[in-house]
């Protein structure tokens, strides 16, 4: 039996130590938030945080988070950042079909905490590991620097 | 001799006949406008939704509920993959029932075509085809709520109107709210359809106006929208499944021995293969069952399988272009022969001739194909992210031994489409092996590098185009041979050159104003699962036509824009037919006429988003493209940079579009920027190789998607006026068609380089 931190919770699973998280969580925690989309690191949709930064889900074994806080997208309408992604991504109409969506928010989410004020560089930098098939890049741009520009007012 | 071949599971449900032992005559829709032309029994040709299977439904009591506390639900019987058919759907049919679209939710249908009518998501259909029959959906049900409020006050009909989710007594200003009367106003008589008030497009409430936020926009943002790999159910296991590498190779020999001792996996299954033709068929190979995901992947690691690759072992990519090449070289069958364009380019002075390849492309869904399946007192239930759920419905049925009654098929978010989820073998895949544990639930899911090596991919093309110029540099004559395999093929063995409905894609239908043209079409066997892939054939032609013509251009030494709106000439209304097309992506040709005003009206909005004609910096460039697909038209241009490395940037991306009647703007407006940006991904690095008949690429690391840094950080898209009056359009596909080409004529503006092989890869930084 393996003990996780998610999302503020702690919760035993029954896995090979191999196992990456991304299966952990999808298939015996039933968080389907996390997405599926490569297994190797390479699309992002199976983005969750630990310790607060963005990883890959897909290639992380488990044994490799014990011991780590976990958040997945499923909890980060608490976070006040993350809520406050979640209502740009909205407000621009981000989705298409939404399934790479959970990553990209992810991804934003931890790219703005290290970096309230992005450039397009940072950008580039902190987003290029996520793919979106159905094209919502310039949206994407434009909704991280309208968070951007609301943490700016606020301090 | 004739035999008809009726592929009622086909997804993108189509009639094939063979005509003899010459060609196949493949109509997307309706059989009868093939037909109409030669076949003595003139049986009245149904176009449009009307000619789809199931045809079109505009019953309210179908499709609207409103419970008792006045919260409407709408059915929508189409696909969500991204197109945002689920809001768009919810939006016409509040609009006409005068709901308050927050207090509006949708429910979506099961594959049930009896009930709904058409549902298959493909082909830029959905609003097309069901824009007109919802519209009529929720002015009945609002005529039937203002029919029970009436009566409830007992005052003439023609007192109550609809306004807002309630009924208002116009003269003493009393209200019922709409839930008071649902169940009243459902008892009554269905209007007839000619007898409703539909709005006017003044009194559209959501119709056209912009930025209606998405239906499920909260839930995917919270991670709570379910996709086909997000079922879970009661006792479910998982399963992957090891498939020949080779197309119509089946198992020669396995062992499960090691698989079986992996922690976690439960069975190994053998799964038969099919003959071809492929058609919808499960591919055949191991079934490893375990009881995660991961489980089941290390199993099947851990298999020993031995394959017998049959025919098509040895396909090569490199050597099929040389094969493709040869064909479009020679003089071929001819689709459209107007003049005599042969004679014309023999004693022309000034020839132009180019040829332009574009391999074949995986659509590369973000969500790999997956499906959930159990079996319990002989009824099969499915959940799954099909684009053609009464299609799954019945290849399911027929797969495993049932009748479609016995199949339920539940239709979950599609995680991407593009056409790949038209197809049904994961589907059945999933019902076999539920099948073959005696009904136990369970997910079967494709790995990344499963569905890159097991794609119906989009077609291999070799477009060889020649043209002859007159003295002013005006074309006398244009050749087209397109050589590529045929959807068809993946359906009927020996079908070896493209069908009307695919020529009808951008290449027989070419409306330029030049007296001689021939349009021909070469032999190319397929070698793969060929299938459709968003904007299909047009992607290959349009890249040739739109390239070809900049290409005239220069060699007239002409401005690329100004040439191109005098080959398409002054505004008229072709019918499609003179132009050799009996196809017409299904749709009537009295209704849907090419009109070359709207095309020429959308270059010149392009243009003029861009600026076209302004003094750029060396080494940045303009290109233009224009491409009616779908009954939509959309013009691109687009502005690049290459630097003396040859590092290409894309700068900004105008497009313009004419779809008619506009309905939920704003997803027009990011369903044009995602084909732009699926479009610049396929251009610059889409490309799937064959060798000895296995497909060489196996994920994102050797498939490459055009990714955040790569993007433009500009797409503008401005639209034509929106126009009620004219039948809709697409709008899932238009946009892509231009995008190749666009960028490829800008490139050649920004540096003098012609890029005729797609994808670009490394060909401007290689000297």
């Amino acid at each position: 039996m393996i003990t996780l931190d998610i999302n503020n919770r702690q919760v035993n699973v029954d896995v090979p130590p191999d196992m990456p998280l991304l299966w952990a969580l999808r298939d015996e925690l039933g968080m389907t938030g996390t997405k599926f989309g490569c297994g190797l690191g390479l699309c992002g949709a199976c983005t969750v945080h630990m310790g607060g930064e963005a990883v890959r889900s897909c290639v992380l074994p488990v044994s490799a988070a014990v011991g780590q806080r976990i958040t997945t997208i499923e909890h980060l309408e608490s976070d006040t950042l993350g809520a406050a992604v979640q209502a740009a991504w909205m407000a621009a109409n981000v989705p298409q079909c939404g399934y790479c969506q959970g990553g990209q928010v992810m991804s934003a989410v931890a790219l703005l905490k290290s970096k309230p004020k992005p450039t397009d560089s940072d950008i580039d930098e902190a987003m290029s590991g996520n793919i979106c098939r159905c094209g919502t890049y310039t949206r994407i741009r434009t909704a991280i620097k309208q968070v951007s520009a609301q943490l700016g007012a606020k301090s | 001799m004739s035999k008809v071949l009726n592929l009622e599971n086909t997804a993108r449900r189509t009639w094939l006949k063979s005509m003899g032992a010459g060609g196949l005559i493949l109509a997307v829709g309706s059989a009868g406008n093939v037909f109409a032309q030669t076949a003595a029994a003139a049986k009245e040709v149904k176009y449009g939704g009307d000619g789809m299977p199931g045809g079109l439904v505009d019953d309210p009591l179908v499709f609207v509920s409103i419970d008792a506390a006045g919260v409407v639900s709408v059915v929508c019987h189409r696909s969500e993959m991204g197109q945002g058919v689920r809001t768009s759907f919810t939006m016409v049919v509040a609009d006409e029932l005068e709901a308050d679209l927050t207090r509006v939710k949708v429910v979506q249908a099961l594959g049930d075509e009896a009930r709904y009518g058409n549902q298959n998501t493909d082909g830029s259909r959905s609003l097309r085809h069901s824009m007109a029959p919802l519209r009529r959906v929720g002015a009945a049900a609002r005529a039937m709520l203002e029919t029970a409020a009436a009566a409830r006050w007992k005052v003439p009909v023609g007192e109550v109107q609809a306004r807002m989710h309630e009924l208002v007594h116009l003269p003493s200003g009393r209200k019922l709210g709409f839930g008071e009367v649902a169940l009243a106003a459902a008892a009554l008589p269905v209007p007839a359809p000619a007898s409703l008030k539909l709005k006017t497009p003044a009194q559209f409430r959501y119709i056209g106006k912009d930025n209606t936020p998405s239906i499920d926009g909260a839930d995917i943002v919270r991670g709570r929208a379910v996709y086909g790999t997000d079922i879970r159910l009661d006792g479910m296991v998982y399963a992957v499944v090891a498939r020949p590498p080779v197309l119509g190779g089946k198992l020669k020999r396995f062992d499960a021995a090691k698989a079986l001792k992996v922690p976690g996996v439960l069975r190994v299954i053998e799964l038969k293969s099919t003959p071809l033709p492929a058609n919808h068929h499960p591919l055949g190979g191991v079934a490893v069952v375990a009881k995660n995901t991961w489980s089941a992947i290390k199993g099947r690691e851990a298999l020993e399988l031995e394959w017998e690759d049959g025919a098509h072992a040895s396909y090569d990519s490199v050597a099929y272009k040389t094969t493709l090449e040869a064909a479009a070289r020679q003089p071929a069958k001819a689709v459209r022969n107007d003049g005599n364009a042969t004679a014309a380019l023999a004693k022309a002075t000034r020839r132009v001739q180019a040829e332009y390849y574009l391999p074949h492309i995986a659509h590369a869904t973000m969500e790999p194909p997956v499906a959930t399946a159990r079996i319990v007192d002989n009824r099969c239930e499915i959940w799954a992210p099909t684009q053609a759920p009464q299609g799954a419905r019945d290849f399911v049925a027929k797969t495993i031994g049932f009748k479609p009654e016995q199949v339920t098929m539940n239709v979950t978010l599609l995680g991407g489409g593009f056409g790949r989820k038209s197809k049904f073998d994961f589907i059945a895949e999933a019902a076999l092996v539920s099948q073959a544990l005696g009904g136990t639930p369970v997910k079967l899911q494709w790995t990344r590098e499963d569905d890159i090596h097991h794609d119906y991919f989009h077609t291999v093309a070799v477009e060889h185009m020649e043209s002859a110029l007159d003295a002013k540099g005006k074309p006398t004559a244009w050749l087209h041979r397109s050589a590529a395999p045929s959807i068809s093929s993946t359906f009927a063995l020996g079908s070896n050159t493209l069908q009307p409905f695919e020529m009808g894609m951008t290449a027989i239908n070419v409306p330029f104003q030049i007296p001689n043209v021939r349009i021909e079409t070469p032999v190319a066997e397929a070698h793969t699962r060929i299938g459709w892939f968003r904007s299909v054939y047009n992607i290959p032609h349009a890249f040739a036509v739109q390239s070809f013509v900049s290409e005239l251009a220069a060699e007239a030494k002409r401005d690329p824009k100004d040439y191109l709106l005098e080959l398409i000439g002054p505004a008229r209304r072709i019918d499609p037919r003179t132009l050799s097309d009996q196809t017409n992506y299904g749709e009537s040709p009295e209704t849907y006429p090419i009109d070359t005003g709207r095309m020429a009206r959308v270059v010149r909005l392009a243009a003029a988003g861009a600026k076209w004609g302004r003094k750029l910096p060396k080494g940045r460039g303009l290109g233009i493209a224009v491409a009616y697909s779908f009954m939509s038209y959309v013009a691109t241009v687009i502005e690049v940079e290459v630097d003396t490395k040859g590092t290409l940037r894309i700068i900004a991306v105008d497009m313009a579009v004419d779809c008619g009647p506009q309905v939920n703007t704003e997803r027009i407006r990011s369903q044009l920027e995602g084909a732009v940006i699926m479009g610049l991904g396929l251009t610059k690095h889409g490309e799937i190789t064959f060798r000895d008949g296995r497909v060489v690429q196996s994920n994102f690391n050797d498939h490459a998607m055009l990714r955040h840094n790569e993007a433009p950080r500009d797409i503008r898209v401005h639209f034509a006026p929106a126009d009620y009056s004219v039948a809709p359009g697409g709008v899932g596909e238009p946009g892509l068609p231009p995008v190749a080409p666009a960028l490829c004529n800008a490139i050649f503006a920004a540096t003098g380089k012609r890029i005729r092989r797609l994808p670009i890869g490394e060909q401007l930084t290689v000297a």
